[in-house]
Order: structure tokens, then C-alpha cells, then sequence
């Protein structure tokens, strides 16, 4: 879409534009050309010399244990924390779509932790399951005899982080769910309601397959939410360990990096982050290029 | 409705609540631990009710500090925060709101190669380009500033194809008829472009104060010095001094802080805050 009637200025157009643009490449395109120029070099131990050496550092980082770890924790942390907040957002917003009275004020009440900083959840979280003065950690000591203790147990701190994740991110899935479930069209359900359908099957073969770009939708920003917001929840509650038990991979490549040896191989981590983020944007576009139309 | 089924009806408002219970739990601990004192929260037999020390460790916390873990006040903290959250807001509205208007009310060489090289930067957050970045910014002297901590941030994709998308819908009878008035493009902007845009500030507003509120990464690479400090990273500097010397009650009381102007944002302008969620996910 084009507008007809246009202003034919040289040099406003370009005025408008510089602050923008000075922001972009300065802060965005230089420094994302830089990690891919470093992801190609080898430096040496005292950074004098560089050499090109092609994908030298990927098969590294490839073929670094450590790193296939971050892989595999960033997958499970994706998968717990994407489809236990969808899993219970639904619950939550099918629930409150039911209520003709009322369905505002839950609407309140369920999403404001959207604006709590996820290092602030992490907080929350932690100073509950504490280990020596957690309440809940200690209900979970005394009552069921688990050393529970996040500190030194991987598992234990794996749970904790995916606790606290899923509790930020129920809100903004519960909005969008709700959003979706009250823009379908109430005499498709009465029409099955009439039919003899009950509650339950509506929901399956009617509501559910509505919703389900929704859902869609929502399993993309919510796996991006994992890769990349979830960075305060571990800095704060675990520190990416004990051990890398909860090091996904954008925390390895800040970890990697800090620790600052090799410049090459975090630059290397940062290209393959990179291509993750262009593939996730493209799946969200082809989607919703679906739904909107320009 | 369908029928009317007073049981499930009573499940329903059940799970609701089940689900309130859920989500403002943790929030509920840490007030009530805010207003007790440290030995009250470490000796982990904390009461489940609000203590008397709600002044004291509120006073202690924003004006007083407290030599063990904080010798910068909560207070200036705050102030960075909001510096940071306003500047980062504002910057990005005013900087993606020209940019749109340069894009869709001219015509001029490159105008999609400027739109495209816009567009791409959703595709490049902080995390993947975080030490190139960060060196920039050393470079350019810009760390333990406030130029340092917002102007990196300020370019924003999102805010520029809402503005482009917005514009789009504008009828073009009103440029045309401004330009029968003889007014000239900055003009049709402030009195026209700009009024009618309200609507996508305010909800781009809620959402991005929230956003740079929020920051967490940026600032822990950006700030060393106290003085600069925002009131998220604040917290986790609190915490990591040493596990057994963490003064919870502090840590407790600078949390509430850090929640307050972000919840009252989104509670007070929630109306703003949905349309601002929707629209920016488009």
C-alpha cells in the first residue's frame, strides 16, 4: 500500500530519518558485523596476531561438549516453561471467558506480573525456595524428605528457574488466549451447543482449532521469550550453574565471553544465536502475514 | 450463553482463584517480609503476616543505606531507573515516529533500503552482539552514563512499522487538503500526523517504560560505579554478596520498590497497556 499524495522534498526525508539511522549502525549493524568478522579470525593469546581461519571456530564451539549441554538445557528449559505457561494460561482463560460478571476484574487481577522485571521474578522465586530460609523449601524438606537444595543440585535448580519463568509468562499468554477466545463468534458455539455438544467437545472440536493460530503464535514468542528474557531469571536465581545445570545459551555466550580468552569462539556462539533469531522471526512473520493484512 | 450450569460455574471462579493465588503469591511473601526485620526472615520461621518494621525498613532502604549491602541508596537507584525507563520510552517514539513519517509521506532514493535496514534490527536484541556492542560504547566513553545506558536501546522496529502501518491508514484527503492550505510537510506533522497518533504513543508508552524499566543485561555490561546503578541490577548486587550475609530485609524492601512503578503502570493504565501488548506483536 502507497500513499497518492506525497511531499517531494531532497533533504527533509533524510533529516527525518539520521537519528534512527545513527542508532542503527552504530550500535547495531557494526557491532553484529564485528562479531561475524571475529567469528572467522583466530587471534592469539596476547590478541597481537589474527588469522582467517574460515569456520575454524564453529566446528570448536561445535564440537565443545559444554556447548551441546547449553543446547540441551536450552531445549528442555523451552519446551517446560512454553508449554506448562500455555498449558495454564488456557486453563486460566477459559475459565474466565465462561464469566459474563467478573471476566475484567480476573483480567486485572492475571496480568500484571507482566511488568515485573524477570530478574525481579527471579528474586521472588528464589527467596521462597531458598534452601535454608525458603518457606516453601522448607515445607519441602520437612513434609517430603527431599534434600532440596538448588544450590548444588542441577535438577533442583533446573526447576526453579522453569518455576519462575512460567510464572512471568502466564500473563501475556492468558491476554492473547483471552483475546482469542472472545473473538469467536458465539453462534458457532450455540449452533453446537443445539446440536447436543457438550461443554467439553465444543472446546475440543470448535474452540480449540479456533484458537489454534493463537496457540501458534504464542508457542513462537514464547520460545523466544526462553532463549533470550529469561537471561535475568538464571543471572539472579542460579548464576547458569551448579555445574552449567541451567547455562542456556545466550547465558554460555555472555559467560564465555566475560571470562574473555576466546574471542573468536564467543563471536562464533554469537553468529549461531544470530541464525536462530532470523529463523524464529521469519516463522513469527510467515504467520502472522497470515492474519494481517497490510 | 449457552445454558446456565451453576457448578461449573463454581469450578470455574475455583480454578480463577486457584490461579490469583498462583500469581500473586510470591509477590504477597515479599511484602509481608518487607515489613519485618532481618533476623525475623533469616531465621526462616518468617510470619505469614505483615510485621511492624514497614517504615523503618522502608526509610533504611531508600534514604539511609546500609553498609553491609548497598552503600548506594535505593533511592538514587530509583532515579536511575526512571531516567533510564522515560528516556528509553520517549526516545524511542519520537526517533520511530519521524522515521515512519520520512518513509511513508516521501519519496526519495533508497527509501526501502532505509525501511528494510529499520526492519532488520528486530532481528539482532542485545545478546546476540553483546561484547562488539559493549565495546562501542567503552570506545566512545560512554559507560557509567546515561547516554550509554538508553542511546544504544533507542532504535526500535517495532515502534517505527506501528507508526508506518498507522500512517498508512490515514486518509490521503488530509494531506491534500493541508496542501491546499499551503502547509508544508512539518507542518501537516505537528497539526495533523501527531494528534491523531495519540492513541499509538500512549500504548507504546506503557509498554516501552516497562521495557527499559525492566533492563537487565545492558545495564549490568554498562555501569560499574554505584552512582549509576538501576534498581534491578541494584537487587542482584545485593544478593550475591556472599550467600549467608544477604540482609533479606533490604533485598525484600528494594524488590516491592522495583515492582511499584512498573504494576502501577500496567494496573492504573491497563486499557493502554492490551492495546500497546497487541499492537506491538503485530
Amino acid at each position: 500500500m502507497e500513499k497518492r499524495a506525497i511531499y517531494s522534498h531532497k533533504l527533509l526525508p533524510y533529516l527525518l530519518l539520521v537519528p534512527q539511522m545513527v542508532v542503527v549502525i552504530v550500535f547495531f549493524y557494526f557491532p553484529a558485523s564485528q562479531a561475524l568478522y571475529q567469528s572467522f579470525l583466530l587471534e592469539d593469546a596476547f590478541g597481537l596476531h589474527s588469522e582467517f581461519v574460515w569456520f575454524e571456530n564453529f566446528e570448536h564451539v561445535l564440537k565443545d561438549p559444554d556447548y551441546w549441554l547449553s543446547f540441551v538445557v536450552t531445549a528442555i528449559f523451552s519446551v517446560a516453561v512454553a508449554g506448562l505457561s500455555l498449558a495454564l494460561a488456557l486453563l486460566f482463560a477459559v475459565m474466565a471467558d465462561g464469566q459474563i460478571r467478573g471476566a475484567n476484574a480476573y483480567k486485572t487481577l492475571m496480568i500484571w506480573p507482566y511488568a515485573v522485571a524477570p530478574a525481579v521474578a527471579g528474586v521472588l522465586w528464589l527467596f521462597m525456595f531458598q534452601p535454608s530460609l525458603g518457606i516453601l523449601a522448607q515445607i519441602i524438606r520437612d513434609r517430603f524428605g527431599v534434600d532440596w537444595n538448588p544450590l548444588l543440585n542441577g535438577t533442583h535448580a533446573m526447576l526453579l528457574v522453569i518455576m519462575a519463568s512460567t510464572w512471568k509468562q502466564i500473563s501475556y499468554n492468558f491476554l492473547f488466549f483471552l483475546a482469542g477466545l472472545q473473538s469467536i463468534p458465539r453462534s458457532v458455539i450455540e449452533a453446537a451447543a443445539i446440536d447436543g455438544a457438550s461443554a467439553t467437545r465444543r472446546f475440543w472440536t470448535i474452540i480449540f482449532p479456533l484458537l489454534s493460530p493463537t496457540a501458534f503464535f504464542l508457542l513462537v514468542v514464547n520460545v523466544t521469550y526462553v532463549f533470550f528474557d529469561t537471561f535475568g531469571i538464571i543471572d539472579t536465581m542460579t548464576g547458569g550453574g551448579p555445574s552449567q545445570a541451567t547455562s542456556t545459551l545466550v547465558y554460555k555466550v555472555y559467560n564465555d565471553g566475560r571470562a574473555g580468552s576466546n574471542l573468536g569462539g564467543s563471536a562464533a556462539q554469537s553468529v549461531i544465536l544470530m541464525i536462530i533469531v532470523v529463523a524464529l522471526t521469519a516463522i513469527q512473520f510467515k504467520y502472522v502475514e497470515r492474519k494481517v493484512h497490510y | 450463553m449457552v445454558q446456565s450450569r451453576p457448578f461449573a460455574n463454581l469450578v470455574a471462579h475455583l480454578v480463577l482463584w486457584l490461579g490469583i493465588g498462583i500469581v500473586a503469591f510470591p509477590v504477597y511473601l515479599t511484602l509481608v517480609a518487607s515489613t519485618h526485620e532481618a533476623s525475623a526472615i533469616a531465621n526462616g520461621n518468617m510470619p505469614l503476616w505483615f510485621g511492624d518494621n514497614f517504615i523503618a525498613n522502608y526509610y533504611k532502604t531508600l534514604f539511609v543505606g546500609s553498609s553491609r549491602s548497598t552503600r548506594t541508596l535505593v533511592s538514587t537507584m530509583m532515579l536511575n531507573s526512571l531516567v533510564m525507563a522515560l528516556t528509553i520510552a520517549i526516545g524511542k517514539i519520537a526517533i520511530s515516529i519521524i522515521s515512519a513519517y520520512a518513509v511513508v509521506y516521501f519519496r526519495f532514493p533508497f527509501r526501502m533500503v532505509f525501511f528494510w535496514l529499520i526492519f532488520i534490527t528486530l532481528m539482532l536484541p542485545v545478546e546476540v552482539r553483546i561484547f562488539p556492542t559493549y565495546k562501542i560504547v567503552a570506545d566512545l566513553g560512554l559507560l557509567d552514563s546515561y547516554a550509554g545506558l538508553t542511546i544504544p536501546l533507542i532504535a526500535s522496529a517495532t515502534a517505527t512499522l506501528l507508526f508506518r502501518q498507522f500512517f498508512l491508514t490515514i486518509p490521503d484527503e488530509l494531506v491534500e487538503a493541508s496542501k491546499i492550505d499551503g502547509a508544508g510537510p512539518l507542518r501537516f506533522f505537528w497539526d495533523t500526523v501527531v494528534p491523531l497518533s495519540r492513541t499509538n504513543m500512549a500504548a507504546l508508552f506503557v509498554i516501552l517504560f516497562i521495557y527499559g524499566w525492566n533492563q537487565y543485561l545492558w545495564p549490568l555490561l554498562i555501569t560499574t560505579s554505584g552512582d549509576m546503578q538501576t534498581i534491578v541490577i541494584g537487587i542482584k548486587k545485593m544478593i550475591t554478596v556472599t550467600d549467608a550475609l544477604t540482609e533479606w530485609d533490604v533485598v525484600m524492601t528494594t524488590t516491592v520498590l522495583a515492582m511499584l512503578p512498573p504494576v502501577a503502570v500496567v494496573i492504573l493504565m491497563q486499557h493502554w497497556f492490551v492495546k500497546g501488548l497487541v499492537d506491538t506483536e503485530k
